[in-house]
């Protein structure tokens, strides 16, 4: 395998750590008001990601990097011609890390509601417009010989790309029911298992819906495997939750999810971007890859990085790994 | 305003305005790192509660830096496409690693100081605070490598008309970055500095009217105020003599936006320094400007003598015309620009009072430090209420000065984006046109991402004052709740921090 197509690898590689990682982070915030009923409540939530949310947004912003470096056609073109979703993307992750740092800072009936709805809004339209980006580098986007957009800003909205948003935003919904099952204890624990069990074949349906979308449009004989694995990962999650082994279940999302990422990825390959103008036009990873040297010392970077990376991130869940209940929660103290 | 202009806009709102939570966040978060470290070796209450104090403060702050930074991340693809198509195989890399090797270590760390009081051992606890703020300088380092690598291309080649890298170690070694950094790292001190000054002086200056605060208290403020007294102090020793290393090298490698700096006209033997202008600067002929000189002080800032020739607008613009070509390329993609004339000089306003404003304010940053230090000497504290009015309106002079040095550097590179490196030696062919550099995008998209940022960061720039302001009025007890005494009956499992 020659060192572009390993940053392929790294590329979908970050892609699977952000999806799995701040797929919870959004979900949790989608569910705030849903299981949240009181404020103590709802404290109990943003906890369970309050130490590890910026964390998790990282691995979104390395990707990025990582494309920029590796292969900056790509990025180029990408990041230009989903500008105004990219626009959302940033607006709502702006608010939503704000929001967390901020709601508890005043005691302020109003001050948290305001602060609440950023955070549901902030996960909701990031989790879409993530989506909807994805989707469109898989499925491709009006490209022209240079590997700029041709037409309007909107040119690439349809119907697919709809799938594509729901299927992160319903995905992150499941995956984050999950994960506060896992970590919170008491009456949030059940009512979040019972709402995720309730919500979860609805809610995964357009992940479904978009792996088969790509499997007919640009699939192979192989990429069947993947799809079938989601399906089965699915399934089991949901069976392990319902059997009161939320940790199964949660590793059982993370294998979807895996899953759904070397389907895409797959999909794309050799591309990196596909252009529905002309596939002449499609950017490859051989078009797009930066030169051997630039490869090399990333290639060094992340060897030694990355699994570093994995280490203290891990070390830190470790660290936070106990459930929390409301009886856990402080009293608010601030000025 | 065409697209270029508007993104130019953007990108100059969005970045000035990150830099507002960056230095600040970098200062302290070494400051604080510092004090808890006193407190771990010594057990002295104070520097706990200076911890906490300061160390609250310091997250307010960096939730909004952190946001912020995600746009500068996005927006080289999105605004700037053609820039990043052209330069990223070497201007990628160090942006890939600041987030792989210190923001990652940055953010992941910072989440286990601010939850770990209670989950961590004590010395477990502080090194996460002293990983974050390393990381925090890291990051620094790799962002102003890839900045010095557009104002001084080094370590690459062009390969079908792409600069590819050639070595890391020269983007990282580049002479611009080596004074750069210490430029920018001690500009972020003097924030801190000024930072701690500010509010420590209007806590102990009320303290004092009032006879309020218990001993303990009132060595917090004092600590604080002598220590950001000497931190900026020593940050603009360290700011004067970098920016002096970074003027000289500036010469040599941007002779125009030195010579813009000065609106020196023509070339002159031994040139003068311009002080103060009368006006206007922009006027090509400089016959309209009267200027306030000091002979022959600009020969030694160039070039360390005081009788060197420096050289003036008018004969550089000639140079650069000959070496980069009088007009534009005829490329549809430059828009109404294509094959129109290239102006070589960049704003004189701006540049010109750009530099000016660097150096007064950060000149008053300094001044504010060493005055504050004289009359809190020996335990003294001053009565007039003018003392914490001067010292909080002090905090804004180094922000000022450190927003006004990246105007003047970036606006002074103007009309490229990469700009020529200079050497004949170094890497041929290797710049642009910040023209050249645009994505194709409507009006429309530039229009509506740089009305919402913009609302969007003002906005959040009122939240986060009114909670800055908040916080640094409540002082220790805002951040620590009073100590309870434990009952052994009642077994508490409470979080001691929580959201």
């Amino acid at each position: 395998m020659d060192l572009a197509t390993i940053w392929f690898c790294i590329i979908a590689f970050l892609w699977l750590g952000y999806l799995f990682l701040e797929g919870f982070d959004f979900g949790v915030g989608m569910l705030l008001h849903r299981l949240g009923r009181t404020d103590t409540e709802r404290r109990v939530l943003v906890n369970t990601i309050g130490p590890v949310w910026d964390g998790n947004e990282v691995w979104l912003i390395v990707a990025a990097g990582a494309t920029f470096a590796a292969f900056p056609g790509w990025y180029a073109s990408l990041f230009s011609s989903a500008y105004l979703p990219l626009l959302l993307i940033l607006a709502g992750l702006i608010g939503r890390g704000v929001a967390f740092e901020y709601r508890g800072k005043v005691d302020s009936d109003r001050w948290r509601r305001n602060w609440d709805r950023v955070i549901l809004a902030g996960s909701v339209i990031p989790a879409l417009g993530i989506g909807l980006l994805l989707s469109w580098n898989v499925l491709g986007l009006p490209l022209d010989a240079a590997g700029d957009r041709v037409g309007s800003a909107f040119a690439a909205f349809g119907w697919e790309t709809l799938i594509g948003a729901l299927a992160v935003a319903g995905f992150s919904i499941v995956h984050g029911g999950i994960f506060i099952t896992l970590k919170t204890a008491g009456e949030l624990h059940a009512r979040a298992r019972q709402l995720t069990l309730r919500i979860a074949p609805i809610a995964l349906t357009p992940l479904v819906a978009l792996l088969l979308l790509v499997q007919l449009r640009v699939g192979s004989a192989w990429s069947w495997i993947p799809l079938g694995l989601v399906l089965l990962a699915a399934a089991l999650g949901y069976l392990r939750l319902l059997a009161d082994r939320e940790g199964q279940a949660f590793a059982a999302m993370g294998v979807a999810i895996a899953a759904t990422v070397v389907a895409l990825f797959g999909a794309l390959y050799p591309n990196v971007l596909p252009s529905t103008v002309d596939p002449n036009f499609s950017l490859s990873i051989a078009d797009t890859a930066s030169g051997d040297y630039t490869l090399t010392v990333m290639t060094w970077v992340a060897a030694f990085g990355a699994p570093a990376v994995l280490v203290y991130q891990g070390w830190t869940y470790w660290v936070f790994r106990k459930r929390i209940s409301t009886s856990h929660i402080p009293p608010v103290h601030v000025p | 305003m065409d697209v270029l202009d508007l993104a130019r806009w953007q990108f100059g709102i969005t970045t000035v305005y990150h830099f507002l939570m960056v230095p600040l966040t970098i200062g302290l978060g070494v400051l604080v790192a510092g004090m808890q470290t006193a407190w771990v070796r010594t057990g002295k209450l104070k520097y706990l509660r200076m911890t906490k104090f300061w160390g609250k403060l310091m997250l307010v702050n960096f939730a909004m830096g952190v946001v912020t930074g995600i746009v500068q991340e996005f927006q080289f693809g999105m605004s700037w496409s053609a820039y990043s198509r052209f330069v990223g195989d070497v201007f990628g890399a160090p942006l890939a690693m600041e987030g792989l090797v210190a923001f990652f270590v940055e953010s992941t760390f910072l989440g286990l100081w601010i939850f770990g009081w209670d989950r961590l051992s004590k010395r477990v606890h502080l090194a996460c605070i002293w990983a974050f703020s390393l990381a925090t300088i890291a990051s620094a380092y790799f962002i102003l490598a890839a900045n010095s690598w557009m104002q001084h291309p080094v370590g690459a080649e062009i390969v079908d008309g792409q600069p590819r890298l050639t070595s890391i170690w020269a983007v990282f070694g580049n002479s611009t970055v080596l004074a750069a950094f210490p430029h920018a790292i001690a500009g972020a001190f003097a924030v801190g500095g000024a930072f701690l000054v500010g509010i420590a002086a209007w806590h102990l200056w009320r303290k004092h009217r009032d006879n309020t605060g218990d001993p303990a208290d009132r060595e917090v403020w004092r600590g604080s105020l002598r220590l950001g007294g000497w931190v900026g102090l020593v940050a603009f020793l360290g700011v004067a003599i970098s920016g002096d290393f970074q003027g000289k090298l500036m010469f040599e490698q941007q002779p125009m936006k030195m010579a813009a700096a000065e609106a020196l006209c023509h070339t002159e033997q031994p040139a003068s320094f311009s002080v103060f202008a009368y006006g206007d600067v922009s006027q090509p002929d400089c016959e309209s400007v009267k200027s306030l000189t000091v002979p022959a002080l600009l020969s030694f800032l160039a070039h360390n003598d005081f009788t060197t020739e420096v050289k003036g607008i008018e004969d550089l613009r000639e140079e650069y015309g000959e070496k980069y070509g009088t007009h534009y390329p005829d490329d549809p993609r430059l828009g109404e620009l294509a094959g129109q004339p290239v102006d070589y000089v960049p704003n004189l306003p701006v540049t010109y009072w750009g530099f000016r404003l660097m150096i007064g304010f950060g000149a008053l940053a300094a001044g504010a430090a060493a005055f504050v230090l004289w009359v809190t000497r020996k335990g003294r504290v001053p009565r007039t209420k003018w003392f914490p009015r001067l010292a909080l309106a002090g905090i804004a002079t180094p922000f000022l000065a450190n927003s006004f040095g990246w105007i003047f550097t970036e606006m002074g590179r103007q009309p490229f984006v990469v700009v020529p490196n200079p050497n004949p030696s170094g890497v041929d062919g290797v710049w642009m046109y910040t023209a050249q550099g645009v994505s194709g995008l409507t009006v429309g998209e530039v229009l509506t991402s740089l009305i919402v940022l913009t609302a969007l960061y003002g906005g959040l720039a009122v939240v986060e004052f009114f909670l800055l302001r908040r916080y640094a009025r409540a002082g220790v007890e805002g951040v620590m709740p009073p100590e309870k005494p434990k009952d052994p009956d009642e077994p508490s499992d409470k979080l001691t921090f929580a959201y």
